[in-house]
């Protein structure tokens, strides 16, 4: 906990839950089209690959993982940017 | 302006697509209205005193480069020249990249230059300073054209609308975004836009190899079409670069696009490199730019794929219609290689993939644009009209000056967007606008960074005189007095601004006074302390996978390969 008192973790802001969670809708949105959605002529019309479907697996994968890696390594954002500048300006 | 006359082409967007789209810009306009709230975790996010680990600016320093411009530009080069386009990544950007995370950003990050307007101000004094400020303002207005072009003919296939009007929605679209959402939207606009277009782009690609029945289908189609199979191989590149001959052909590459151009773009574009400053320590500044090389390594192939794909299945764009653009004419379709990527979607992706895939592009025009548009207000609003018009006057003032420059700036940018309309090929206009200034730019800079007789008059003589040089290529070009009819005029401009700027900045040191040296210390790098330049390897800049040069060798082992397998 020590370092809970120079820096914080940049929560909700963090760039990657933010990318997490739009590719994480977008991935929800696509697999519910493929699976009740998508027409046979949308299908045909994508060389008969029905890519919301699988787009919105791959997605839904890619957003779990970036939520893993927030989960795992935190960003800490310095609560005092001289502090942090001293410390790295060697 | 065969493109005003556009044919009657649309995209069948449904509310699915729509829905999709709006859920991108509430959260980004969103989240830029909360982070505002709490300014310390937002802002210092990017732009916080050198706090960040690597990853962070790595994907920043990506994201700020791969725009729309980017994205369309390059599969419409893939649609008309094929494989060769790759040399834009492979031997025009990721050498420089490597070459600024090793060479350069030490001494970029050492001395805490923090923007080039402020180099050349501090190295040259005013009159360089002013010349560059002119002509970056101007560069950022006619690049902003071609971003505005861009969405505007995204609207115009969505909603049906002539070029013209569609050009003055987009601009008002992003007048009042970027009120809106100001800085930090903005900010986060960047780094997501990347994602939603790779995640668009991935897709099509996949689903287009399908189409053509995979690789050996792509070759097949496009070996029997015109162009033949020479797209199919990056080298020699005659196509791309107009040279007959295979041996300047290549000398065009890899010394106009390879050295100048990419070199220029890279190390003097502060757009970039601010992203690598805002990183935690000099270790983490130089693997910036080298953990980005990876992604561009192979960005080419969602990229130019497409294009080619389009470039063969597309009905507007293949067979005849691609004979025709070929030889410069028209296509009986009405269509322009601009459309490859925007016709492909049409073509291959159901609602859905179809709304993510506009939102990305529009995304990324956006986010092209509110950076364009803040460049130029931050360096016409302190690097000219504070420096040399109207000095001393209140903070305020100058805060009222820039949004009313804002403003301006976009209705200047309908106008260049109307010159970029012009262009069947927007990346023939873009590397026409990085030969002009660029170029002269890159050789100032690199001869004042490492010379340190060179003086100020000879700073921005000169900058003029390569500007000067890379003109009259294109105007000779132009007329037709030179015949280059691929991006080779643009190349060879580059090496002509790059050269005569070398020979009059030498000329011209020898004939005055250079600076003492006690004011050049941090500027030049013979005069900058060693152990400025070092980085530390304990802590968390410790482990063999964060030595950055060796990251940086083995992004060029892999570049190296791929050159010869394609």
């Amino acid at each position: 906990m020590a370092h809970e008192s120079r820096s914080r973790r940049a929560g909700v802001f963090d760039i990657r839950l933010i990318i997490a969670l739009l590719i994480g809708v977008y991935g929800a949105v696509l697999t519910v089209l493929g699976l009740g959605f998508t027409t046979d002529e949308d299908i045909a019309k994508a060389a008969n690959v029905n890519i919301n479907l699988w787009a919105g697996l791959a997605m839904l994968l890619f957003a779990g993982l970036f939520v893993l890696w927030t989960w795992l390594r935190p960003l800490r954002v310095p609560e005092d940017g001289q502090a942090m500048q001293q410390e790295s300006g060697e | 302006m065969t493109v005003l006359a556009q044919a009657d082409l649309r995209l069948d967007a449904n509310a699915i697509d729509y829905l999709l789209l709006a859920f991108y810009f509430l959260l980004v306009l969103g989240i830029g209205y909360l982070s505002r709230r709490q300014v310390s975790t937002s802002l210092d996010f990017f732009l916080s005193g050198r706090s960040l680990p690597a990853w962070v600016t790595g994907l920043a320093f990506i994201a700020a480069n791969l725009g729309a411009i980017e994205v369309m530009g390059m599969s419409a080069n893939g649609a008309q020249y094929g494989m060769p386009t790759a040399h834009y990544f492979w031997i025009g950007a990721v050498p420089a990249m490597l070459f600024l995370g090793i060479v350069m950003m030490p001494f970029y990050y050492g001395s805490k230059v923090r923007s080039v307007p402020e180099f050349m101000l501090r190295r040259f004094g005013k009159p360089a300073h002013l010349v560059n400020g002119i002509s970056f303002a101007l560069a950022q207005i006619l690049i902003a054209g071609a971003n505005l072009f861009l969405l505007a003919s995204v609207v115009n296939l969505l909603l049906g609308w002539p070029i013209w009007v569609s050009i003055i929605l987009a601009a008002v679209i992003v007048l009042s975004y970027t009120a809106l959402g100001g800085l930090s939207a903005a900010i986060y606009n960047e780094v997501l836009q990347f994602f939603v277009i790779v995640a668009a782009l991935l897709p099509l690609t996949i689903v287009g190899l399908y189409k053509v029945g995979g690789w050996e289908g792509l070759v097949d189609r496009i070996s029997g079409g015109p162009g033949g199979a020479e797209q199919l191989d990056s080298w020699p590149g005659n196509q791309l670069t107009g040279f007959g001959s295979n041996f300047l052909s290549v000398l065009g590459l890899v010394f106009g696009l390879g050295f100048v151009l990419s070199f220029g773009y890279w190390t003097t574009n502060f757009v970039e490199v601010q992203r690598a400053m805002a990183s935690k320590s000099m270790s983490a500044a130089r693997r910036t730019p080298i953990i980005g090389a990876f992604p561009k390594i192979l960005i080419p192939f969602i990229v130019i794929i497409p294009g080619m794909i389009a470039g063969v299945t597309v009905t507007e764009l293949a067979g005849e219609n691609k004979e025709a653009l070929l030889n410069g004419d028209a296509a009986p379709s009405g269509a322009t290689f601009n459309d490859a990527l925007l016709l492909l979607m049409r073509d291959l992706l159901p609602n859905g993939m179809l709304g993510i895939a506009i939102a990305g592009l529009l995304a990324s025009f956006m986010a092209g644009m509110a950076a364009n548009l803040s460049s130029f207000n931050t360096v016409f609003t302190y690097d000219i009209w504070q420096a040399y018009l109207k000095k001393d006057r209140p903070d305020d003032y100058y805060l009222r000056t820039g949004r009313v420059v804002t403003a301006a700036a976009t209705v200047l940018a309908i106008g260049t967007a109307f010159i970029a309309s012009t262009y069947s090929n927007l990346m023939d206009y873009l590397q026409q606008l990085f030969s002009f200034f660029n170029a002269p730019l890159f050789a100032t800079f690199i001869l004042g960074m490492f010379w340190k007789r060179m003086t100020p008059t000879a700073g921005w003589t000169g900058l003029v005189s390569g500007t000067a040089a890379a003109v009259t290529v294109f105007l000779l070009a132009e007329t037709g007095v030179w015949d280059l009819p691929g991006q080779g005029a643009s190349f060879v401009g580059a090496g002509a601004a790059f050269v005569v700027d070398v020979v009059v900045s030498v000329v011209v040191t020898y004939a005055t006074q250079p600076k003492p040296e006690p004011q050049l210390v941090g500027l030049v790098y013979s005069l900058t302390p060693k152990e400025n330049l070092r980085h530390s390897t304990t802590g968390e800049d410790a482990g063999w996978y964060r030595n950055p040069g060796l990251l940086a060798g083995i992004a060029l082992v892999i570049t190296i390969v791929l050159n010869f397998i394609f």
